[in-house]
Parts: structure tokens; C-alpha cells; sequence
């Protein structure tokens, strides 16, 4: 049987696949061709940087490797540490993309942590709404803010699971649900998944799709791992539409009692 | 004559007067995917012709590349 699902809608667009993965730290372009395509994703996010100039501009541009006329690409604002750089890049990416506007808004607080600076990122997302984007923030698992951030009409919420690039899985899973619970656009956990029953436990929390990049690109084999967390967002997703058994303190045995031989 | 302008944070010497175009045509990037500001504004590619630069603009030139 196939899962009976909905499909993701995020600022009026459809999704089949709740995987969305990033292009970063892969072996090249090849690699990451590959595991986009094992990961059966079909939103891909990218960094915007400066040029180099004078230097051949030979490696295939990134736009090739995950061409918009198959994925949806989601330029994000990565390395950016407050409101204003967040808002250039987002205009100089819908430049890029001849006026794409859905874009991954992320302001970040330090280089250590990486740790969402929700200040910037709530004074970003205003502007950047009042400019015409359609904004998926990444944030804090904090469900106020996450309220707020919706309130200014973000069309998704991306709160972390830990840090980004840390593989620590989802350190608060309370929250998660929490924010779940009171957010009416999708919720997506966005930094932290190390493996494929994290990325399970995200979709059983309730979240609507899981982005991720380390976890495929530094895996040993990164497209046996994009074909892992397919399936594991597949699995996790079908369990919590399923609902989960009652958890219960005491045994239950699955055989009926009656009808035992005895001695 | 030439005149100072930073491109992607680094100082050059470009011709005095000249359009984007022909700039971004001397660093052999018109056929490329790029987009561009000129002093925090982006200039569109279909303006790139009729925007002409002046001293002291700061230039960047920005492409997309795997991040997460």
C-alpha cells in the first residue's frame, strides 16, 4: 500500500516529498547530484556568495547540479549575522533566480554556535515580507517566537533541532511539539539531524518536512544516507498520520490468555 | 581616464563612465548566472546597460553555490 497523505503546501505551492536538503559540503558536484536525487527531494536550498573573479569560472554553477526546471530551489541567507545582509541577499538571490521569491531566512547570532539571532530574524522577515518574499524562517525552539514569526506572515517555521551541523538530533522534543501544536503554517525542523530515526522522530513529533544537509553530506556514503532519510521521513510521517499506540507503565500480552494448556 | 570602485570588497580601476555591462563584460562574466548591486541596490540584468557606474560605487557580483 501507499501512504494516504496530503500534500506539503508551503506559500501556495504543493510538495510530495517532505525531505528538503541542502547542497553544502559535498565531495562535488557529481556527489551532490546524486544524493539530491536518492534523497527524492524536491526542494533544494543553496548559499549566495560573491564571485571570484578572474579565475575561470569553470565548476559547473550549482544552478546545473539542481536545475530550477526540475527542483525548487530555496536560496538561503546562511553567514549572515543580521537583518540587513539577510535582506540583500534574499533581494540579490530573487535576482538570480528572474524573480523567484521563496527564500530561507536565516540570521545568525555567532560563529560558534550558529544559534538563530530572533531578533534579526523577526526585523528580516518583516522587511522582507513587506518586499514580497515568501519567507521559511529558521529560528530557536522557542514556540513564542515561532508564534511571532508566523504572526508577521512567514509561510513556515523552521525551529532547530540542535546546531546547525552538529548532528545532536532534537534536544528538545517538548518544544517541537509545542510549536507544532500552535503554529498553523508548516512546521519544519531545520538543523541537527544526525540520522535517519531523528529524522523519524521529527515527522512523529508532528513537523510537516525536515531540512537537512550535514547529515546526508558528511555521512560515510552520503547517497545510501539520502536514501535512508527519504525513507525515514516516509516512516516517521506514516506513524504519526497512523497515531502510535498508548504508552502504558505495565505489560500486555499480545496472545490471549484464554485457552492455555496447563499442567 | 580611470576611476576607483570596489568589486566583492576589493579596490579597482575601471574606465571612467563606464556601464555595468561593459564591466561585467571585461570580467568575462555575461554569459554567467549571476546577479548584481551596485551601493546595496540590485540592478537588474536587463538595466546592466543603461546604469552607468561613477567613483567610489561599491560593486557586488554574486552566484549561487551548495550551501545548507
Amino acid at each position: 500500500m501507499t501512504l494516504s497523505d496530503q500534500p506539503l503546501r508551503i506559500a501556495g505551492r504543493e510538495f510530495t516529498s517532505r525531505l528538503l536538503v541542502g547542497t553544502g559540503k559535498y565531495r562535488d558536484a557529481a556527489e551532490t547530484a546524486a544524493a539530491l536525487e536518492a534523497s527524492g527531494t524536491e526542494v533544494v536550498t543553496f548559499a549566495v556568495r560573491r564571485t571570484d573573479l578572474g579565475q575561470g569560472n569553470d565548476e559547473p554553477s550549482l544552478l546545473e547540479v539542481a536545475p530550477p526546471s526540475r527542483y525548487t530551489l530555496l536560496p538561503n541567507t546562511a553567514g549572515c549575522y543580521d537583518a540587513r545582509a539577510a535582506v540583500r541577499t534574499c533581494r540579490l538571490a530573487r535576482e538570480l533566480l528572474d524573480g523567484h521569491n521563496l527564500v530561507k531566512l536565516e540570521v545568525l547570532g555567532d560563529e560558534t554556535t550558529l544559534y538563530p539571532n530572533v531578533v534579526e530574524t523577526l526585523k528580516a522577515a518583516e522587511a522582507l515580507i513587506a518586499d514580497g518574499f515568501d519567507v521559511m524562517a529558521y529560528t530557536s525552539d522557542d514556540p513564542i517566537v515561532a508564534r511571532e514569526l508566523e504572526a508577521l506572515g512567514c509561510c513556515a517555521i523552521m525551529p532547530l533541532g540542535s546546531l546547525i551541523g552538529s548532528g545532536c538530533g532534537i534536544q528538545n522534543p517538548h518544544n517541537i511539539r509545542l510549536i507544532v501544536e500552535r503554529v498553523s503554517v508548516p512546521v519544519l525542523i531545520d538543523a541537527g539531524i544526525g540520522t535517519a530515526s531523528e529524522a523519524a522522530l521529527a515527522m512523529e513529533l508532528g513537523c510537516d518536512a525536515v531540512l537537512m544537509n550535514s547529515a546526508i553530506a558528511h555521512a560515510r556514503d552520503p547517497v545510501a544516507m539520502a536514501w535512508a532519510m527519504k525513507a525515514a521521513v516516509e516512516a516517521g510521517r506514516g506513524a504519526y498520520l497512523a497515531g502510535r499506540m498508548p504508552r502504558r507503565g505495565q505489560a500486555d500480552p499480545s496472545s490471549p490468555m484464554a485457552g492455555r494448556i496447563r499442567g | 581616464m580611470m576611476m576607483p570602485v570596489h568589486i566583492n570588497g576589493e579596490p579597482h580601476l575601471v574606465e571612467d563612465g563606464w556601464r555595468l555591462e561593459a564591466l561585467l563584460a571585461d570580467l568575462d562574466l555575461s554569459g554567467s548566472r549571476i546577479a548584481v548591486e551596485v551601493n546595496e541596490e540590485v540592478v537588474p540584468a536587463s538595466r546592466r546597460a543603461d546604469t552607468v557606474l561613477a567613483a567610489g560605487d561599491c560593486i557586488e557580483i554574486v552566484h549561487a553555490i551548495g550551501g545548507g
